[in-house]
């Protein structure tokens, strides 16, 4: 009898949206480390002069770096969210089954609203 | 990255296609995972078109169709059909649940069914629990005492006592939370999962148990408890509606507790 097969796991599951966020956490939580590297380099380029703060000045205006910043933003947001949903968690409440997805849309709501607020702010 | 796809062995194949009887007219087509462990070949997915009018309308009764009538070979376990023993946990449109009390009115309309997710698997939807069960019994799932009872009388409890046990006594152990959670999937070595999680603690807020102690420092372990994530599939899957990812956030608390 040869080995037995492993039975379909992500190929075949519909995660359910809290799911869904939960992995959009993680990957946000990496971009925003990504980021970070990059913030360093712009702080260095500030410190090193006139021509290396216009150089980065110019990649932050344009429309890739605006893309990438407000993307980068809603990523802060998005994972802030989800981490006051965790901390809600971590004290034994919002677990109820049918409040899982409307507190999932709720968050979405918020970072969405606090992107959309910081950029009419700017 | 092997975590996330298959192994060689276990990548599924389309499989053989048995069309609906003549004349049928309420026809559903349910796709179902085969393994035979005796002919060496990779799982295939077999179609199977089913005459919903002579059909009961439970998932179950589809299944148990199928094999009376049209395939003999397929395997699956099954025992009350009224979603009270766990046997028929597997996953069905997409997720875990009891085949028994799952209607077929609610699933979409092509049926898939799976064996319950990232188990080996014996033969069709019969996966090996021999791991589950054995994590089971690693929380001794028992009353543990220092005191003798009491001479003339059981161990009693308060109705308030009594009721901490509501929402954890009624767990079946089918299995359909464990092997919903992606942590599960890629930790099941480590880590305990949610429905032997939710086992725990239904023993450590049994008031009768004197153990408590001696169960919490068990648990207090990078994987045993904490790969738990919240990504909360187990409480969405839960077939007699129970809150496994409640029960963890309730061990991790009591853990805080006692450090005070």
């Amino acid at each position: 009898m040869s080995e037995r097969p492993l039975s379909p796991h992500l190929q075949i599951y519909r995660l359910p949206l809290t799911a869904v966020l939960s992995i959009t956490h993680r990957i946000t939580g990496v971009l925003l480390s990504v980021g970070l590297v990059f913030w360093a380099v712009c702080l260095m380029a500030v410190a090193e002069g006139e021509a290396q703060f216009a150089w980065i000045q110019a990649v932050l205006r344009s429309l890739p770096g605006q893309l990438l910043l407000w993307a980068w933003l809603f990523s802060l947001f998005f994972h802030f969210s989800h981490g006051v949903r965790h901390l809600i968690w971590d004290t034994g409440h919002g677990f109820d089954r049918d409040t899982l997805d409307r507190y999932a849309y709720l968050e979405l709501v918020a970072a969405v609203l606090l992107t959309l607020g910081l950029f009419l702010l700017t | 990255m092997g975590l996330f796809s298959l192994p060689k062995n276990s990548t599924v194949k389309p499989g053989k296609v048995y069309s609906a009887p003549e004349g049928a007219t309420n026809v559903r087509r349910f796709e179902i995972y085969r393994y035979d462990p005796e002919s060496g070949e990779n799982p295939r997915l077999d179609v199977f078109e089913v005459d919903l009018d002579r059909c009961g309308p439970m998932v179950l009764d589809a299944i148990i169709k199928v094999k009376n009538e049209i395939d003999s070979t397929l395997a699956f376990r099954r025992s009350c059909r009224e979603g009270v023993c766990g046997s028929c946990a597997m996953n069905i449109d997409g997720h875990n649940t009891l085949a028994c009390t799952m209607a077929i009115a609610d699933c979409r309309e092509v049926i898939r069914i799976y064996p319950l997710p990232h188990q080996p698997v014996i033969k069709d939807l019969v996966p090996d629990q021999t791991h589950f069960f054995a994590q089971y019994a690693s929380i001794r799932p028992w009353i543990q005492t220092q005191t003798p009872p009491p001479a003339d009388r059981e161990r009693l409890q308060s109705k308030e006592e009594r009721n901490r046990l509501t929402g954890y006594y009624e767990c079946i152990l089918c299995a359909c939370c464990s092997t919903a959670c992606p942590s599960y999937w890629w930790n099941s070595e480590r880590y305990l999962g949610p429905a032997v999680l939710l086992q725990a603690y239904r023993w450590i807020v049994d008031s009768r148990d004197e153990n408590t102690g001696e169960r919490l420092d068990e648990l207090e372990d990078p994987f045993k408890l904490y790969r738990c994530h919240t990504i909360m599939n187990c409480t969405h899957v839960c077939p007699k509606n129970l809150n496994p990812a409640k029960a963890i956030a309730e061990i991790k608390k009591l853990l805080i507790e006692r450090q005070r």
